[in-house]
């Protein structure tokens, strides 16, 4: 049995999660049992950070992963973060990096600048 | 001299969602008076996601969110002024400002709303004996000097207090290549969300030491060593139990404080509760044209909330302005009480005879607790009970009061937790 | 080769530097940390004391008279923020009436205008906030309330524009006596002078003995103070002492001339000489001692905590005047409590030292003597509209709880001694001083003194050497920590 605190809304459900049958149980909606499901099997995280801009009105751009990594790839997402650098004008949503590390996921710009 | 309907003062999301939403009531001149170089406020530093959940059904950045905001500003006639600081505020709306292009100027208002936002606490009012080297941050000093300015604060961290900035922090110096060695909370609990537990901490293997607080700072240059004791009930650290770790950086995430130094000029009531305006249910202090929400009025933990607020408090506004600033009748009014288990409620006061649908209000309690009640007293008589699960001090409580619930209610209504002492 | 080296740019070092300078002399301060004001002068009291407190016939008597005369006058010159806002020495027995008595007849002998013995009505009169059972106090109109290290930047900026040289981060390692001059070794060079003045505040003995054999010993007396946020100042309106003790004059609570309130010191006598942490035990017994004088204070509302350094020497009195083994080396050492009020008064008196030790020289026929100092803050409305339309850059508000503006960095920054550190531009600005304590502004301030001076922005220091804020440019490629 495998215990996580459900992060889906900011209730903070206490779960409890079978690891053979994937039964979960604390959960108070069905967000929840797809939550401590992934969180067993394979966390998923949506990954936000900084890189390098030239021009801008700030010295770094945000950015996130479009979609959830495997928690497990955050480093070696950070490692390709730190090389980029990009130059201003960014539009929000731009891509930074397509399929970042193999995830799938591309780093896109949370802002303009 | 320049005149407007609406003065917003701040342009982060309260002041955002506060003006935009005065605008689709009706209100043509309105201005935000920002003094930053860019709209958005706090949000701009908040790069992590999470925002928005409630509002937008997504998980955005802090700027994301932010500008789903500006971008809605385009398409109106609201006048936006940066880089302008508001020195003075009078009961009468009248706002004196600074900036580079107008020099020092006025502006009469109609009406004004308070968005200022909060600040942080610092090392002062904990009263942290010590060295008073370098490396010791406020968790969004840091949070502004790696995300925005793009340098790293330290290496090895120490982090007091396990509100969401310091949590978030813990994450973004870890990201960054920081060992965070300790998140140091002096209450028996944390006071971030769980999300932020999960994500920040669990996450990274980083350790939350609750009930325990800093005894020791030692660096004369730049910090060198942090000793954390653990507190008994009262707080006090418990000699014998300290643990000393060597690291050059230590942040403070040990609560925010609403910066109503503005309002208290002003001569608007404050709350000593909520450090924050009193207000009525229309989000209207009890000076008469002047409005207040977002942080300035109470610390919120989610930025959703504060754009509902604050539109609340626009829609208000704009109403206030069309009846012809007329100063509202407040005879009858209730006086909204934080009972047992409770710590303050926003609004503090309301007219009950304008209550729409029902009557929101906002409050946070004191303990955890699971399944639990609260209720809702007309001075001894019950008038509402509402069910929750969960109950934290870190996560803000919502309750609406329908209207027929309310009917002949006077005096005083007490909202507080069932069983709570 | 100097006619004098200065060695301690603090208070004593400042005021002599800025008399010295008015004449035809070469002079030059060496100061081992990278500012001026680092020691004692940045963390006292900032009171201008009457001058009742000494025995009639010292040098404490004479020099904080004289010197509470000097500092009025100076600070007007100066811009320097100075209130004359009197000060009570309560009494809550029969023995600390005696005391206020004994107290009074000092003063009178020592010649401080105006005191008076008040009684418990007209002392609450005064102060409404004090503890009740107050019995009566002496009250001195001529005390007062100064910003230390803005009057020691005064004296050192007006003492550079009149040539003195100033060489800071230039610790003093050894000196030479040689037969007509000394030989002053610094981690940076060596500096050849015919004269010495000795100010180097809790090192005066070090320095007195790296030159020849000296006579007294320092034992720094460590005070911790509270310095709490401007809705607390208006807690008193006068500087209000408890009776002096043998320990010193006790914790007193004043507002200051930025409006916010102090309360401190308490004395930890034999202290080390670069210990000025602050502790829990020191902050309490400050806070339980206060509470006799008011309880009304809110620490809650607390803004910082700090302490300081008295340079309290084996000797009774100030040692002023020139060493045992040579005319040429004038020691201005053991300058505790009143030290401040009396350093421009013993600045006059070492010119005159030196010039009994055969340095003669006349006044130049022309110097500066005034400085003039911008604060937005304190200006009118059109004041502040006329001097943002010459430059806008005092419409750019950086500290927001004091209300400081770029201006007044910039002030700061192209001064005769401009500071390199976010807390040397504090002392000259007022950034970070306020609620805050720098949360919002420190990465402004910064960005700027990495601007105007051209030093690389993870350079900056926050205050003394190795006072690094930021370890790294996350921009710069190489990530190696």
């Amino acid at each position: 049995m495998k215990e996580f605190i459900c992060t889906v809304c900011p209730r903070g459900c206490h779960l409890k999660v079978d690891e053979n049958t994937l039964a979960v149980t604390g959960n108070s909606c069905a967000r929840g049992v797809e939550y401590g499901r992934n969180e067993a099997v394979n966390p998923m995280r949506t990954l936000t950070s900084t890189i390098a801009i030239e021009g801008g009105i700030h010295r770094r751009l945000p950015v996130r992963t479009d979609r959830p990594i495997p928690k497990s790839k955050i480093f070696e997402c950070m490692e390709i973060i730190h090389q980029c650098k990009e130059k201003s004008p960014v539009k929000a949503g731009q891509v930074i990096v397509e399929n970042i590390a193999g995830t799938g996921a591309n780093l896109i710009a949370t802002r303009n600048m | 001299m320049f005149e407007y309907d609406l003065a917003v003062i701040g342009g982060g999301p309260a002041g955002l969602a506060a003006a935009l939403s005065a605008y689709e009531n009706g209100i043509q001149k309105i201005v935000i008076l920002e003094r930053d170089v860019e709209l958005g406020g706090i949000l701009n530093q908040c790069i992590h996601n999470g925002f928005g959940l409630h509002r937008f059904g997504e998980e955005l950045t802090g700027p994301e969110y932010a500008q789903r905001f500006i971008d809605r500003l385009k398409d109106t006639a609201i006048t936006v002024m940066l880089g302008t600081m508001v020195l003075e505020l009078t009961s009468d709306k009248t706002i004196t400002c600074v900036n580079k292009t107008e020099g020092l100027f006025t502006i009469s208002a109609k009406a004004v709303i308070l968005a200022m936002g909060c600040r942080e606490r610092n090392r002062g009012p904990i009263g942290m004996p010590g060295d008073r080297g370098s490396g010791i941050f406020s968790a969004g000093c840091a949070q502004r000097y790696i995300n925005i300015d793009g340098y790293m604060v330290g290496s090895r961290v120490v982090i007091l207090g396990s509100g969401d900035i310091g949590l978030i922090m813990a994450r973004r110096m870890t990201l960054e290549g920081a060992k965070v060695l300790a998140v140091a909370e002096i209450m028996p609990h944390s006071n971030g969300l769980n999300r932020n537990i999960v994500q920040c901490l669990n996450d990274f293997g980083i350790p939350l030491y609750l009930s325990h607080t800093v005894t020791e700072v030692v660096g004369r240059s730049r910090l060198e060593k942090v000793v954390i004791s653990q507190v008994d009930s009262n707080f006090k650290p418990i000699p014998g139990t300290e643990k000393e770790f060597e690291c050059d950086t230590l942040l403070l995430s040990v609560g925010l404080i609403p910066e109503n130094e503005l309002s208290r000029k002003a001569g608007v009531p404050i709350d000593p509760r909520t450090n924050g305006a009193v207000v009525y249910d229309d989000m209207q202090t009890e000076t008469d044209g002047i409005f207040a929400c977002g942080n300035v009025l109470h610390v919120h933990d989610l930025v959703d909330f504060v754009s509902a607020e604050s539109e609340k408090a626009g829609r208000n506004a704009a109403e206030y302005i069309k009846n012809g600033c007329k100063p509202t009748d407040k005879t009858g009014a209730v006086v909204i009480q934080n009972g047992n288990g409770v710590s303050y409620t926003v609004p503090q006061k309301a007219v009950l005879s304008r209550v729409e649908k029902g009557l929101e209000i906002f409050f946070r309690v004191r303990q955890k607790s699971e399944k639990s009640v609260i209720e809702v007293k007309n001075n001894d008589r019950v008038i509402a009970a509402f069910k929750r699960d969960f109950l934290a001090p870190g996560e803000m409580e919502k309750i609406t009061i329908p209207k027929k619930l309310l009917e002949g209610c006077e005096g005083t209504i007490t909202v507080s937790v069932g069983g709570a002492k | 080769m100097y006619d004098v080296a200065i060695i301690g740019a603090g208070i004593c070092g400042a005021s002599a530097a800025y008399f010295l300078a008015q004449r035809k002399l070469k002079i030059c301060v060496i100061e081992k940390e990278n500012d001026v004001a680092m020691g004692t002068t940045k963390a006292n009291s900032a009171i201008v004391h009457a001058g009742y407190d000494p025995k009639p016939g010292t040098l404490m008597a004479r020099f904080n008279v004289r010197g509470a005369a000097l500092i009025k006058e100076l600070a007007a010159k100066l811009s320097v923020p100075y209130q004359q806002i009197g000060s009570l020495v309560l009494a809550f027995d029969d023995a600390d009436l005696k005391l206020i008595h004994k107290l009074y007849e000092r003063g009178v002998q020592n010649g401080v205008p105006g005191l008076q013995i008040l009684s418990a009505e007209e002392t609450l009169a005064k102060e409404p906030n004090l503890n009740p059972t107050v019995q009566g106090s002496l009250y001195a109109p001529t005390a007062g309330i100064v910003a230390p290290w803005e009057l020691c930047i005064a004296l050192c900026e007006v003492a550079a524009q009149n040539g003195c040289e100033f060489k800071l981060d230039s610790e003093v390692t050894a000196i030479e006596n040689r037969q007509d001059h000394f030989v002053i070794t610094t981690v940076n060079e060596k500096i050849e002078a015919k004269y010495i003045v000795n100010a180097a505040g809790v090192f005066a003995d070090k320095i007195c003995a790296m030159a020849g054999e000296c006579d007294f010993t320092i034992h720094p007396s460590k005070g911790q103070y509270y310095l709490l946020d401007k809705n607390q100042g208006d807690l008193v309106r006068h500087v209000v002492f408890q009776c002096p003790t043998a320990l010193g004059k006790g914790v007193l609570v004043s507002p200051t001339v930025e409006g916010n309130l102090i309360v401190g010191p308490n004395a930890e006598l034999d202290n080390q000489r670069d210990d000025v942490a602050t502790t829990r035990a020191g902050l309490d017994y400050v806070a339980a001692t206060a509470a006799k004088t008011t309880t009304k204070i809110n620490y809650r509302e607390n803004v910082r905590n700090f302490s300081g350094l008295r340079a309290v020497s084996d000797k009774d009195d100030f040692i002023i005047g020139p060493a045992a083994f040579s005319p040429r080396f004038i020691n201005v050492a053991g300058i505790k409590s009143p030290g401040l009020t009396a350093a421009p008064a013993i600045g006059e008196y070492v010119a005159e030292l030196l010039e009994n030790s055969g340095l003669k020289a006349e006044k130049k026929e022309s110097y500066i003597d005034i400085r003039k100092h911008i604060v937005f803050n304190r200006l009118t409305a059109e004041e502040k509209k006329k001097l943002i339309k010459e430059n806008p850059a005092y419409g750019n508000v950086i500290c927001r709880c004091n209300t400081v503006t770029e201006g007044e960095i910039l002030q700061a920054l192209r001064s005769p001694l401009p500071p390199r550190t976010l807390d040397g531009v504090k002392r000259r600005a007022g950034t970070g001083m306020g609620r805050c304590q720098g949360g919002f502004c420190s990465p402004r301030v910064h960005e700027i003194i990495s601007r105007e001076l051209g030093i690389p922005f993870e350079a900056v220091e926050l205050d003394r050497k190795g006072s690094r804020i930021v370890i790294r440019d996350m921009n710069k490629e190489d990530r190696n920590v």
